[in-house]
């Protein structure tokens, strides 16, 4: 049992977290009460007259196969990013965990793309590989690839995979490194005598170790491409072409500010509230339980 | 099984020189301990052989087999770690299994030497279990039991005992010696206790600064060490040193200038004495003045100094004593258990 310890009733400790509270309330609380209000509204065209309506704009989505598109794209496209971010970071971080001269540029160098804006990332792929002027698909020309992301849906979305995964590989190698530093190099000096040879050791030894990571990275990453690569998409692709890459945030904003339907764009962007939520009790779900081996 | 052969063996990290000049051979079936005071190489010596180290200069051979080049894995050693590095997610049947299962053996045959192993080993009930639903002693059986299975040439055990508390050390150090025996294995063991090395070892190499000292019997190691060095650190406890110079006459002339026969050459020597070697004699020209007992209660150690100067003297005398602090004590030693060093050198004469 703990004991309490009883203070003197004192307005200190609220004024101490005043800052905090009204922060949240004016920046997240408001808005999104602002949202969830929104979306039982309609408004019609001209903006005149508003009806409350209940779930009508919640029905109305689920019944829109564009929007049910949009999900089963965006669960494909956070699944790619954080496939490609990860296995990329693990790999690099496998060999950063090897070499010892040289490491600190090698981890700088890697570091980089992290401090990168996300608008800034996506313009700087979207030029690379812009169809008249980008340096890759005039290379990618030499190998008879036709490549026009501005008409190819499947090509644009490939780009903004990679640009997506591109910007997070960073922190996860980051975050795989410490893993893998952390594993003691007794434990794998031990395997190599047993006969494992360096990528057998990956497999058996070192993937295995650093599995906790992984999970953790798993829904980082996964957040991550559901909610903060609006910046990317919008640079890149503006969501095209025909919706090829309008993810769920992007459509929310499309629907909301471009196509002016209100109601239905914060019904949506409720959707998006509860799946974050649902996501972090997860994560601190499972980091409370840590994953056991 | 087989041999184990050190040729001249070098080893420098960037500029700094470790290992100058390792040379030794260990016969089949040999238990070779390496002891040295800490960071004299012993790790660094032992993981050259293991492969996990570059060997700067030199040569390693395992058999007639030169292993300088060769991986880890395909020297056909096992090795057990200080801190037992057992695989933490694998259970204790599967951290044995798996350099076999590498092997490409066959299950059966994985089963029979698994449980084989921990049968002789007595970890038979916690196979099944994480290294970490474990004790100290009881992982390091498992790491021993992960070297056993494989069969190998070659064991080599870095300190193996020195996370175990005092009473657990004693009794698997037995068990290391009886498990060496039984299997007949060469063995290469490092250690920094000269307790555990002497117990242990059928030859000791004796490392000080990367340069071996002495490499023989425990017993020749103690009756005649090689150097002040050796003499200093083999013994419990430690032998005592005086000064002492060497007449025309063949006397020795101690530092409070009492002289004893014996000289083996002019000028200054270090002369060694081991404690348990001072007889107690009345006429004894070797006087003592002490200041503190120890009492062991088989045998009583006694501190002080030589009469006359501040030059720190024990003496063991088998038995209980009651002496009061001052008093003065004779002793004699024989001729052949008195060692003599070259002052400069360190060298023994
Ligand atoms: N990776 C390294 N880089 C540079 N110097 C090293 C390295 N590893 C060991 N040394 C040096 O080599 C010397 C021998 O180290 P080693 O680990 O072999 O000592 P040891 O005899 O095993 O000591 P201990 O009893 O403390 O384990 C030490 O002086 C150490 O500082
Ligand atoms: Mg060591």
């Amino acid at each position: 049992m703990l004991k309490r310890v009883h203070f003197p009733p004192s307005i200190l400790p609220y004024l101490l977290v005043a800052p905090q509270v009204a922060i949240t309330l004016i920046f997240f609380i408001w808005p999104a009460a602002e949202a969830l209000y929104q979306s039982f509204l309609i408004e019609d065209a001209f903006g005149l007259s508003t009806e409350f309506v209940w779930f009508e704009n919640f029905d109305a989505l689920f019944k829109d196969p564009q929007y049910t598109g949009a999900f089963l794209r965006t669960a494909f496209f956070s699944g790619a990013v954080a496939f490609l971010s990860l296995s990329l970071a693990i790999v690099l971080a496998g060999f950063a965990d090897r070499v010892v001269r040289g490491a600190t540029v090698y981890r700088t160098l890697l570091i980089w793309p992290y401090a990168i804006a996300p608008v800034l990332a996506g313009a700087l792929w979207a030029f690379m590989f812009n169809p008249t002027l980008g340096i890759i698909s005039y290379a990618l020309e030499f190998i008879n690839v036709d490549w026009n992301y501005k008409v190819n849906g499947r090509q644009a979305m490939a780009l903004v995979i990679m640009a997506a995964a591109w910007k997070q590989v960073a922190y996860n190698f980051l975050f795989y490194l410490a893993a893998m530093q952390s594993i003691p190099k007794s434990v794998i000096e031990a395997a190599a005598i047993d006969g494992a040879g360096p990528i057998r050791r990956f497999w058996t030894i070192i993937f295995p170790l650093v599995s906790p990571t992984t999970f953790f990275l798993l829904v980082i990453n996964a957040v991550y491409a559901f909610f903060d690569t609006f910046g990317i998409i919008d640079a890149v692709t503006q969501g095209g072409p025909a919706n090829a890459t309008t993810i769920l945030v992007y459509k929310v904003y499309n629907d909301g500010f471009v196509g002016l339907d209100l109601g239905g764009s914060a019904a949506q962007s409720v959707i998006l509230m509860a799946l974050v939520i649902a996501m972090t009790v997860v994560q601190f779900r499972f980091i409370e339980k840590k994953v056991e081996y | 099984m087989a041999s184990l052969t050190l040729k001249d063996l070098y080893k420098s990290y960037g500029n700094t020189e470790v290992l100058h000049g390792i040379s030794g051979e260990i016969q089949d079936g040999e238990f070779v301990v390496i002891v040295g005071p800490s960071g004299c190489g012993k790790s660094t010596l032992l993981r050259m052989i293991a492969g996990l180290e570059i060997i700067s200069a030199g040569e390693v051979y395992i058999g007639d087999r030169k292993v300088n080049d060769l991986e880890p894995a395909d020297r056909d050693i096992a090795m057990v770690f200080q801190n037992y590095a057992l695989y933490p997610h694998m259970s204790v049947r599967q951290n044995m299994a798996y350099g076999l299962k590498i092997r490409g053996i066959s299950k059966k045959e994985i089963n029979r030497r698994v449980e084989e192993a921990a049968d002789i080993l007595e970890i038979r009930e916690y196979l099944d279990r994480k290294p970490r639903q474990l004790s100290g002693g009881q992982r390091q059986r498992v790491a021993m039991g992960r070297a056993i299975v494989r069969e190998p040439e070659v064991f080599l055990f870095d300190e193996p005992l020195s996370n175990l508390d005092a009473k657990l050390r004693v009794q698997m150090r037995l068990e290391i010696r009886k498990l060496q025996q039984r299997l007949g294995v060469t063995a290469v063991y490092v250690t920094h206790d000269q307790v555990e090395a002497m117990t242990l070892g059928d030859r000791l190499m004796v490392l000080n600064a990367g340069y071996v000292e002495q490499f023989g019997t425990p017993l020749e190691l103690y009756e005649r060490p090689a150097s002040l060095f050796v003499a200093g650190f083999i013994g419990s406890p430690a032998m005592n040193f005086l000064e002492a110079k060497g007449q025309p006459d063949g006397m020795l002339q101690l530092e409070n200038g009492v002289v004893i026969s014996g000289a083996k050459s002019e000028g200054p020597v270090t002369l060694g004495m081991r404690p348990e070697h001072l007889i107690e004699d009345t006429e004894g020209p070797i006087r003592i003045e002490v200041s503190v007992l120890e009492q062991l209660g088989a045998n009583t150690l006694i501190h002080g100094t030589l009469e006359g100067t501040e030059r720190e003297m024990v003496a063991s005398l088998p038995g209980i004593h009651q002496l009061e602090p001052g008093r003065v004590l004779g002793f004699l030693i024989r001729p052949d258990e008195l060692h003599q060093f070259d002052s400069k050198t360190g060298k023994r004469l």
